[in-house]
């Protein structure tokens, strides 16, 4: 595991709200988890307004990033580790 | 290494509101003179602007980069007895409810902004919360943010 920075990532939604990165998550993707704010990943903290989806597509993760200047990006990061981390430490509901 | 318990963190957003700075520095002075350790947390476009602002560390003695801030704050490394949150934007809300999440103390946001008073229903956290439409006259907000510290 390393840092999201470092291990690239493709932006699925950029300068968008918490709200609408949740319901992107949720709306297309069907193996989704459920984290708090603080949960780590990639070396950040996950900045956001709980519940925050994470999603699940293949050896893929999808997260909410937050920069303080630009909103929220939702990131979709190869990572087969984080992956069974986020099965392991993430919650099916809400 | 644990910090002691007599600090103010202040955590400031995107500094593209003018209030923000101005109110940070009054709050600063105000903390300084009541004996308080401040430390001051933000992204690097922040820290510059106090760094350039206050040369001499009058006001900020102390600053810490906001990514830094919070995975401290999560482990327990950064324990504050008060965190001021300066939020004016969406993302300005998802930290400062993320500091509620990793902080159980005295918790004050300040919402600020043109859409303040839409951003402070959004907010549903426990804290003690300060709303005002400011953007460049800080005069409101500092009266109010003085009734509070």
């Amino acid at each position: 595991m390393g840092c999201v920075e470092d291990l690239g990532y493709e932006v699925l939604l950029s300068m968008a709200s918490f709200k609408e990165c949740r319901e992107y998550v949720e709306k297309h993707f069907k193996e989704v988890y459920y984290v708090d704010p603080g949960f780590k990943i990639f070396e950040k903290r996950i900045i956001g307004v709980p519940p925050i989806a994470l999603g699940i597509d293949g050896d893929t993760v999808i997260l909410p990033y937050t920069k303080p200047c630009h909103g929220t990006y939702l990131l979709r990061v190869v990572s087969s580790d984080d992956v069974v981390m986020v099965r392991k430490s993430g919650r099916d509901k809400p | 290494m644990v910090e002691e318990r007599n600090e103010t963190l202040i955590i400031l957003g995107c500094p593209e509101v003018p209030v923000q700075q101005a109110l940070a520095l009054h709050a600063a002075d105000r903390l300084n003179d009541a004996g308080r350790d401040v430390l001051i947390a933000g992204n690097s476009a922040v820290l510059v602007l106090l760094k350039v602002s206050d040369p001499k560390k009058v006001y900020v003695k102390k600053m810490v980069e906001l990514d830094r801030c919070i995975d401290e704050l999560a482990s327990g490394a950064l324990t504050p007895s008060t965190c001021i949150v300066f939020a004016h934007n969406d993302a300005g809300i998802s930290y400062a409810t993320t500091i509620r999440y990793l902080f159980e103390g005295r918790l004050i946001v300040v919402v600020f902004g043109r859409e303040a008073e839409d951003l402070a229903e959004q907010l549903e956290i426990p804290c003690e919360m300060i709303v005002e439409k400011a953007v460049h006259n800080p005069g409101k907000l500092r009266k109010k943010l003085d009734e509070v510290l």
